[in-house]
């Protein structure tokens, strides 16, 4: 009676916000489906828990926080009048950058404060009838600690950013979800507790088996830990969930697995929800609302598709263009696709063609001349070019015999001269730990003015070809060759020339620079090493360095610590820079920024290329910069180049399974509801 | 993993049994000259070298001293013609209770009061215990002695027995009451270096994310501590504990001087007063014995301790 009851309602729901909102149609039927596996399963262990546990909201709204105002203890606001209400079985989305106070009041719904914040003023009250803890309503933030522990866990549950730092390393996995269970005396006893582990994990999709729950989170994927945090929330069946930018760091179809884990969760329990994010992509595959907050103010609110398609305020519109889209018609940071769909056509078309797309950096091209020389040099356009992957392990021997490398594509002038004859080509590199192989027969060419975007999940074996390109792992056998000469393996080994030519950007740019040097030092180091320069010379470099990747030669004093990740990582491009290098890797150089500063990187480094011509290998796992990066596309897996050829060409029509997985589970704005 | 760590335990006792044979080798002046004195004649010393062994090429009589370490039999003492075990099993055991007191007494102590300075973090209570193990810490051990001897002992209020009585034929352990200032010399030696370690690792690991998550899932402050926090910083404390430890074996030297405490320590005087070159190169190896358990222990501990690395080791 009960159940069926429950049925009805979550069908209604999904009717009706099937009704107001056109969501995509595969996305549907998926969810969908989805919830009906659930549903059967729950029905199958019927028996083990009693459905009677299963708490229905009966309220409108869970929690409402008003005026809420934070600060530094003694200084300046982080949040500043922060009002919202989250209502069970809708999920909230608070979206900005990083420092723009979301997870501060996030975690201010459950009355914890970080240390050095003080609260100023506000309430967050929690409605009568949403928790089973507290038939009252209450304002969380004049309860004692006993009380809030009471609530922490059982009523308001928390989804940590970083699975790998918030599960504990030292107790296994069961044990982690249940002794939430312990500490809020959900159950009547042992038994039933554990049925509830067991069952919480075949709700996140993991298997709940006891071998299973006696695992140590380092056994886990980051995609399988994140769903551990996930049932340790959903656990005590909360009334409210606040999910702290679950999925940074998973690629994307584990991301996709995570978002339909918690939205079907959510949903399916009545649970509010409020998701905080950077990446409006995700907003629009879970969010019902949307609060856009810019400095510790919420600037924008509304239903989320809504504001995704008519955004008002002028910051949400920048987050809606650091979107990268699939698509690549839509315009990222600034500046249009590389590699856009085929009806569209390439940028750098410019040189022949009307101009009537031209985005705002194009404009800067002209005033260059060597970065408008380049650009129409590269006036082959990437969507004439067939299919390339001669050399490379392709498993589709028609592919193989007919096609030329993309570079030796219908040239027009001299830039082409230089794509023919690659800057840097890889020949059959390969390489083993033992029994496992890394590399296994690796061929690519690096032309200039071109970026090949390397595609693989961890483990792919994409870091060790890009870092023995870059002479940083010397283990590999093969060859890569430098403008046609075979490099030595390890970077001592080549001469400096050859060092200088190929430069290497690290993923972190919080480690990477030496926090106790200037960026001055620390751009310097690389001109060191050649003792060519005065002193003088060098840092005059240094700030011409600074000057390309648009930082301006005032942050030559400056420490790291001074800066945002995104100037870090500028700071970082600047360094490979100072040397003029004739290929740029960059590992994953992008993945650890916000998706708004992500746009800018990508920005810089396609101006970059027009600017200086460089060649380029772009490694990531986010498959959806394609477009805008790249002009070639290599897709790895177990070490082994399972696709490579021009963006456009792999981009529709997918020949592996794994490109095809990535591709479907991208997050689109399209998909809001 | 465990069986690695043990294999260059050994290989390290290899190493320093060379060395000590070596260095004691350079000891100035001729043991058998030593022994008998300026007066003795050169028959009487070259019977006493030809019964010491030390004719013998320096392979042979390394390789008869490894292989009488090896079996237990630490050799003949030079000053006195007895056996080297006999000479040194009371000494050795006097020093080992000594040791195990204040360890047994220092280890909790360091770890609760770190533990207790972390989570109070920056408060009065922490700011004077982080001054006071500060000040402890700067302090030579000979310094701690002689003030805790004026206070308790002479000066200020008398107490306790200042020197070790050992009668012949008793231990020390029989008067408990002449224990207390080695002890307390040797806990306020090493708790402070301890205090500090654990503070340091605590507030790093009450800083984690782990440790927020287990608050914000609503745990018992105890079980946050106890459950979440400790196992993480077990790991590095141990590796202080274990130097802590072997210090103790090498500082209970001075102590044990200070005290007339008749351990290992007097023992080690001695024997370099008379030229006893067999006992030296039997204390070194003792001391350099504990110093290699010690650590070997604490890397255990940590591998215990860290899930990744125990699972490792097991595959």
């Amino acid at each position: 009676m009960r159940r069926s009851e429950q049925r009805a309602r979550a069908a209604a729901r999904a009717n009706a916000s099937g009704a107001n909102a056109p969501r995509n149609a595969p996305k549907a039927t998926g969810r969908g489906s989805d919830r009906a596996t659930a549903g059967r399963r729950a029905d199958d262990r019927g028996g083990v828990v009693p459905r009677a546990v299963v708490p229905r909201a009966s309220v409108d709204t869970a929690i409402t926080v008003s005026h809420l105002s934070v600060g530094v203890a003694g200084g300046e606001l982080i949040l500043d009048d922060v009002s919202f209400r989250l209502h069970p079985g809708r999920i909230l989305a608070l979206v900005g950058e990083s420092g723009s106070g979301k997870t501060t009041a996030a975690l201010a719904c459950m009355n914890h404060l970080r240390a050095g914040l003080e609260l100023r003023r506000g309430t967050v009250e929690l409605h009568a009838g949403a928790s089973r803890f507290h038939p009252e309503a209450v304002d969380l933030l004049t309860l004692t600690e006993r009380g809030t522990r009471g609530l922490r866990g059982g009523t308001i549950a928390y989804v940590p950013q970083d699975p790998a730092l918030s599960l504990n390393g030292s107790l296994r996995v069961g044990e982690q979800i249940a002794e939430v269970l312990r500490a809020h005396e959900f159950g009547r006893d042992a038994r039933e507790r554990d049925a509830r582990v067991a069952e919480v994990l075949t709700e996140v999709g993991l298997p709940s088996d006891r071998a299973y729950q006696r695992r140590f989170p380092h056994e886990l994927s980051g995609g399988q830990q994140q769903r551990i945090g996930i049932a340790m929330a959903f656990a005590c069946r909360p009334a409210v969930i606040i999910l702290d930018e679950p999925t940074t760091g998973l690629d994307v179809a584990t991301q996709d697995l995570v978002l339909k884990t918690v939205y079907e969760l959510t949903t399916k329990h009545d649970v509010a929800g409020l998701y905080i994010t950077h990446d409006l992509a995700v907003v629009a595959q879970v969010a019902d609302d949307v609060a856009v907050m810019l400095r510790g103010t919420i600037v924008e609110r509304g239903a989320a598709w809504d504001v995704l398609h008519h955004p008002e305020h002028p910051y949400t519109r920048t987050l809606l263009d650091a979107v990268p889209d699939m698509a690549g018609a839509r315009e990222m940071g600034g500046g249009p696709a590389v590699a856009p769909v085929h009806s569209v056509r390439a940028p750098w078309d410019d040189g022949r063609g009307g101009d009537d797309d031209a985005g705002p950096s194009r404009s800067r091209d002209a005033s260059t001349p060597r970065g408008g020389e380049a650009a129409r040099g590269r006036g082959s356009g990437v969507v004439v070019e067939p299919r390339a992957g001669t050399e490379a392990g392709g498993s589709d021997p028609s592919r193989d015999a007919s096609e030329v490398p993309a570079a030796s594509g219908p040239g027009t002038a001299g830039g082409d001269r230089a794509s023919v004859e690659p800057v840097v080509a890889v020949r059959e590199l390969w390489m083993a730990y033992g029994p496992a192989v890394i590399l296994d027969g690796i061929s690519m060419d690096l032309p200039a003015g071109r970026t090949t975007m390397l595609l693989g999940e961890s483990g792919s074996g994409k870091t060790t070809l890009s870092r023995s390109v870059a002479g940083l792992n010397d283990r590999y056998t093969g060859q890569v060759l430098l403008d046609g000469h075979v490099l030595a393996p390890g970077t001592r080994q080549r001469t400096r020339e050859q060092r200088q030519r190929i430069q290497y950007v690290f993923q972190s740019p919080f480690s990477s620079l030496n926090p106790r040097r200037s960026i001055g030092d620390s751009l310097q180091v690389p001109l060191e090493m050649n003792g060519e320069l005065s002193r003088a010379q060098r840092r005059a470099a240094v700030a011409d360095a600074l000057d390309a990747v648009r930082l301006g030669r005032s942050y030559i004093d400056r420490r790291p610590g001074d800066l945002s990740g995104g100037e870090r990582q500028r700071a970082a491009v600047a360094r490979a820079l100072v040397n003029a290098p004739s290929l740029l890797v960059c590992d994953e150089i992008t993945s650890a920024l916000d998706v708004s500063v992500q746009a800018s990187v990508i920005e810089l480094l396609r101006e970059l290329q027009r600017e200086r011509g460089l060649a380029m290998l772009f490694v990531t796992h986010n498959i959806a910069l394609a477009r805008h990066i790249s002009h070639r596309l290599a897709v790895l897996e177990h070490g082994k180049l399972v696709e490579y050829g021009p963006t456009d060409t792999v981009l529709r029509d997918p020949r592996h399974e794994y490109t095809r997985s990535l591709l479907e589970h991208v997050p689109t704005l399209e998909s809001a509801g | 993993m465990i069986l690695k760590r043990l294999g260059i335990s050994v290989f390290v006792l290899l190493a320093v049994s060379l060395l000590v044979f070596f260095f004691t080798l350079l000891l100035p002046g001729d043991p058998a000259q030593a022994i008998l004195g300026q007066q003795a004649t050169p028959e009487r010393l070259a019977a006493l070298r030809e019964q010491l062994d030390l004719n013998a090429p320096w392979y042979e009589r390394y390789l008869s001293w490894l292989g009488g370490l090896l079996v237990g039999d630490l050799g003949t003492s030079a000053a006195t013609g007895g056996s080297v075990n006999a000479l040194l099993a009371s000494k050795v055991s006097a020093s080992v209770v000594l040791m195990a007191i204040a360890a047994v007494i220092a280890i909790p102590v360091g770890l609760l009061l770190g533990t207790w300075s972390a989570m109070r973090r920056g408060r009065a209570a922490d700011q004077g215990l982080t001054g006071i193990s500060l000040v402890l810490a700067a302090l030579p051990e000979f310094v701690i002695g002689v003030a805790l001897t004026t206070l308790l002992s002479t000066t200020v209020f008398r107490l306790l027995p200042s020197v070790t009585m050992a009668a012949p034929g008793t231990r020390v352990w029989d008067y408990p009451l002449q224990l207390i200032l080695p002890t307390l010399t040797l806990i306020l030696v090493v708790v402070p270096y301890m205090i500090r370690m654990t503070r340091t690792t605590m507030a790093d690991v009450l800083d984690s994310g782990y440790v927020e998550m287990a608050r914000l899932k609503g745990l018992p402050e105890r079980q946050v501590i106890f459950k979440h926090a400790l196992p993480h910083a077990i790991g590095p404390v141990a590796q202080v504990i274990a130097m802590q430890l072997a210090w103790l074996a090498g500082g209970i030297v001075v102590v044990e001087f200070l005290f007339r405490y008749p351990g290992l320590g007097q023992a080690m005087v001695d024997a370099v007063n008379t030229r006893d070159v067999q006992v030296v190169q039997a204390l070194s190896m003792i001391i350099a014995a504990f110093y290699v358990i010690v650590n070997l222990l604490a890397d255990v501990v940590g591998i215990l301790a860290n899930p990744k690395l125990r699972t490792e080791s097991r595959s």
